[in-house]
C-alpha cells in the first residue's frame, strides 16, 4: 500500500512537472482546423506500416434478412488485431458513422497493437452495417440501447475469438460518440460482469448527444455561402481550390498529408472549415437515416412499403436526406418510435437519456473510466468541458487545443492514453 | 481476345437482365413523411446530379464489379501480392506505367501540349535507358514529374462533352466519352506493344501469343494491385451516386488542365 501511495504521489508529482516544463505542442491552433486536418504525419505517434489483422464476420440475429439493396451488409463486420502471446483485449468503438475499417479506427487500432494488446475494432451503430446486422431497434442515436447492442456484439465477438487468442484481462475505448457508448457500456459491465472491463478510456466523448448534434447541425446550416440550395456551387468552388493548389504544390500525395500541406499553402477560412465539418456529418448523418428508413420501413424517407432493390435510383432520397438534420430525424423519426414503444416517453426524457449526465452518479464513482477532451472540442457546448473536469476530478484529461479529435494520434495523446492502459 | 470479350459480354447480361424479379412487401406503398416531391427542388441544381440514363443498368454494373472484385481481382491480386517479393511488385509497376506513359504522350501531342508532350517523351527515355526498360522510375527520383493525359481528356479539349455516365465492367465509372478515349487508348497501347513484341523481339508465333496474354493478364493484376479503392468502403449506402459524382468532377478537372 505505502508503496502504491508512493508511486501514485511520483507520478502526480512527474506529470505535474511535466506540464509545468513542457508546453503542449500539438501544432494547430485553430479547432476548426485541427478536426478537418487532424495530425499531421510529423507529428503521429510512430505506427507500423502493417499488423496482423483479419476481418471477421458473424451473424448476430439469426432470424434477421438483410433488404437486396444492401446485400454488400450481408453479415456483421468487425476486424481482430492479434498477439501470438497472452495480451490484454481492447474493444475500439468507431464515432459516428464510422465503421470498425474507418481511417481513424485502422490508425488507433495500429497503436494498441503496438502497445501489445489484441485489438477488436467495432462500427458504430450508427453505421449502415451495424444498423441492419446488429442493432435491436435500428433506430439509432438512443445510447442506452445502443450500449446494449454493442455489449451484445462484444459477447459474440469474444465468443467467437476467445479459442484464438490468450487475453489477460479487458479494456475498452472509443472515440466522440463511441466515447459516449463506452462509458455506458462500462455501467453495463458492472451489472453483467462478463468482461470486467479493468480500464476504460474516452476519447472526445459527447457530454449531451442531441447538443452536440445541434452544434454540428448548425454549423452546416450557417456556413453554407447562399444556404443550402447554393451547395453546388460552393463544391464546384471548393473543387476548383483543391485542383489549384494541387497543381501549384506539384507532386504531394493525396493519401498522406494533403490537407495538411493544403493548410499550409493557403488555410481555408473559419466558416468554409464549419461548413466542411458541418458536411462530413451531415454524410453520416443521411447514410443513417436512409439505412435505418429502409430497414425499419418507417416511411420517413423512402416511401412505406416500397421495396428497394440494387437497380433502383436512390439518388433523390439522397437529396431528401442531405436536407435532414439529426435534429429533424431526433424530432420526426426518433422521437416518435420510442413514444410508441414505451408509454411516458417525453422529448426531454430522452434527451437527457442519451446525455453523459443520466449516469453522472456511477461516472463520480466508478475509478476504471478515465477521460480525455479539449479545451476547444467544436461538439461541447460552453461549460461542458468544465462539467467533464468536475465529474471526472483527476481522471480527466483536457488539452488545451486539438479541436474535435484531431489530436488523437499526436505522439503525446497516444503516450498518455498507452501510459493509462499499462500503468 | 475475342474469347475474353464473348465472355464479358455474358457476364453483363447476366447481371444486367437475369437478376431475380423484385421482392414484394405487403400493404399499399404510402408517401414519405419527407417526400421527394416536397424536398426536392426542381429549380436546384444538385452536386449528385449526373445525365444517367442508363441507371438501373449501371448499378447492376456496379454491383457485378463489386462481386467481381471481391470473389475474382481482389483474391487474383493477394495471391499475387503473396508470391511476389514487393520490390519485384515495385518493378512491375514501373514497368506497365512506363509503357503506358505512351498514352499521356500521345495526347499530349494531339492537344498541342507541347510542355507536358516533351516531360513525358523524356520520363519515357528516361526510364527506359536509366531505370532499366521501366523498371525503375529514375524520372519522378531527379524531379520529372509524371503527367496524366487520355484520349477522354483530348476530346474533352476539343470542346466534346461527356454525354451519358457509363459504369463499365470491370473497368468502373466512365462516360459515351471516355469509353471512346479507352478503346482508343487502348488500341493505341496494344499497337505500341505488339510493335514491340513483333519485331523487337525474335519470336515464334506460340511465344508470341504467350507474352501478349501473360502481359495482358500481368497489366490487369498490376493495375488493381496498384488501386486503394474498396468496394463499399464509404459505408455508404449512396456510395453509387457519391463515386458517379466524384468521376464526372475529377474528369472535369483533368479536362480543363
Amino acid at each position: 500500500m505505502k508503496k502504491l501511495v508512493f508511486v501514485v504521489l511520483l507520478s502526480c508529482f512527474t506529470s505535474l512537472a511535466w506540464a509545468q516544463d513542457k508546453p503542449y505542442e500539438y501544432p494547430i491552433v485553430n479547432p476548426y482546423e485541427a478536426t478537418v486536418v487532424g495530425t499531421p504525419d510529423l507529428y503521429k505517434a510512430p505506427l507500423p506500416e502493417k499488423i496482423r489483422v483479419e476481418t471477421l464476420d458473424m451473424t448476430v440475429f439469426g432470424d434477421r434478412v438483410v433488404p437486396e439493396v444492401f446485400w454488400y451488409w450481408d453479415t456483421f463486420r468487425y476486424s481482430l488485431a492479434y498477439q501470438r502471446s497472452k495480451a490484454p483485449l481492447i474493444f475500439i468503438v468507431a464515432g459516428t458513422g464510422a465503421g470498425y475499417n474507418a481511417a481513424n479506427m485502422i490508425l488507433l487500432q495500429k497503436v494498441f497493437f503496438k502497445a501489445g494488446f489484441h485489438v477488436i475494432n467495432l462500427s458504430s451503430p450508427t453505421y449502415g452495417n451495424f444498423i441492419v446486422n446488429a442493432s435491436t431497434t435500428q433506430v439509432p442515436g438512443n445510447i442506452v440501447d445502443d450500449a446494449r447492442d454493442l455489449y451484445r456484439v462484444m459477447e459474440l465477438v469474444w465468443y467467437q475469438v476467445k479459442e484464438r487468442i490468450d487475453v489477460s484481462e479487458f479494456y475498452l475505448t472509443g472515440y466522440s460518440l463511441g466515447g459516449a457508448q463506452s462509458a455506458f457500456i462500462a455501467k453495463l459491465d458492472d451489472e453483467k460482469h462478463v468482461f470486467n472491463f479493468k480500464k476504460v478510456f474516452l476519447i472526445n466523448p459527447p457530454v449531451s448527444l442531441y447538443t452536440s448534434v445541434s452544434i454540428l447541425d448548425t454549423m452546416l446550416a450557417e456556413n453554407l455561402p447562399g444556404g443550402p440550395d447554393h451547395f453546388n456551387e460552393f463544391f464546384d468552388a471548393m473543387m476548383q481550390k483543391f485542383s489549384k493548389l494541387y497543381k501549384k504544390m506539384g507532386a504531394v500525395d493525396f493519401n498522406g498529408d494533403f490537407l495538411y500541406d493544403v493548410y499550409k499553402v493557403e488555410p481555408l477560412d473559419e466558416d468554409i472549415l464549419k461548413a466542411l465539418i458541418g458536411l462530413s456529418f451531415r454524410l453520416s448523418s443521411s447514410n443513417m437515416i436512409f439505412t435505418s428508413d429502409v430497414v425499419t420501413n418507417s416511411g420517413y424517407v423512402v416511401p412505406k412499403n416500397l421495396v428497394l432493390t440494387t437497380p433502383d435510383s436512390t439518388t433523390d432520397y439522397f437529396k431528401v436526406c442531405a436536407r435532414t438534420s439529426f435534429v429533424d430525424y431526433f424530432n420526426q423519426m426518433f422521437y416518435p418510435y420510442f413514444q410508441g414503444r414505451e408509454s411516458g416517453v417525453t422529448k426531454q426524457g430522452l434527451i437527457a437519456g442519451v446525455s453523459l449526465t443520466s449516469i453522472e452518479d456511477y461516472l463520480r464513482r466508478t475509478k476504471k473510466i478515465w477521460l480525455v477532451t479539449n479545451e476547444d472540442d467544436l461538439i461541447l457546448a460552453p461549460g461542458e468541458v468544465d462539467y467533464l473536469r468536475e465529474v471526472f476530478g483527476s481522471r480527466a484529461k483536457i488539452y488545451p487545443n486539438g479541436g474535435h479529435c484531431g489530436n488523437m494520434l499526436y505522439k503525446e495523446n497516444v503516450d498518455y492514453m498507452i501510459d493509462f492502459f499499462k500503468g | 481476345m475475342k474469347a475474353a470479350k464473348g465472355f464479358l459480354l455474358l457476364l453483363v447480361g447476366m447481371v444486367a437482365f437475369g437478376c431475380a424479379s423484385a421482392p414484394t412487401r405487403k400493404g399499399t406503398i404510402e408517401p414519405a413523411e419527407r417526400p421527394v416531391s416536397e424536398f426536392v427542388k426542381p429549380d436546384v441544381k444538385y452536386v449528385i446530379d449526373a445525365y444517367d440514363p442508363l441507371e438501373s443498368i449501371n448499378r447492376r454494373i456496379y454491383k457485378f464489379n463489386a462481386l467481381f472484385d471481391k470473389y475474382i481481382y481482389l483474391p487474383v491480386v493477394s495471391a499475387y501480392e503473396f508470391v511476389t517479393p514487393v520490390p519485384v511488385q515495385e518493378m512491375v509497376s514501373n514497368f506497365f506505367n512506363n509503357l503506358h506513359e505512351v498514352r499521356s504522350l500521345v495526347n499530349s501531342v494531339l492537344q498541342l501540349k507541347g510542355g507536358k508532350a516533351c516531360i513525358t517523351g523524356t520520363r519515357m527515355f528516361v526510364n527506359t535507358t536509366l531505370g532499366i526498360g521501366g523498371l525503375f522510375d529514375a524520372a519522378t527520383g531527379i524531379g520529372i514529374p509524371k503527367q496524366n493525359e487520355d484520349f477522354g481528356q483530348t476530346l474533352g479539349f476539343y470542346g466534346l462533352g461527356p454525354g451519358a455516365y457509363i459504369v463499365l465492367p470491370i473497368f468502373g465509372p466512365s462516360s459515351v466519352r471516355d469509353t471512346g478515349g479507352l478503346v482508343f487508348d487502348l488500341a493505341t497501347y496494344d499497337l505500341m506493344v505488339n510493335e514491340i513484341i513483333q519485331s523487337g523481339l525474335d519470336l515464334n508465333r506460340g511465344e508470341e501469343s504467350v507474352l501478349t496474354w501473360g502481359s495482358t493478364i500481368l497489366d490487369a493484376i498490376d493495375t488493381r494491385h496498384q488501386q486503394s479503392f474498396r468496394y463499399y468502403e464509404t459505408g455508404s449506402p449512396f456510395e453509387y451516386e457519391l463515386i458517379r459524382a466524384l468521376y464526372l468532377r475529377s474528369r472535369e478537372i483533368l479536362v480543363q488542365n
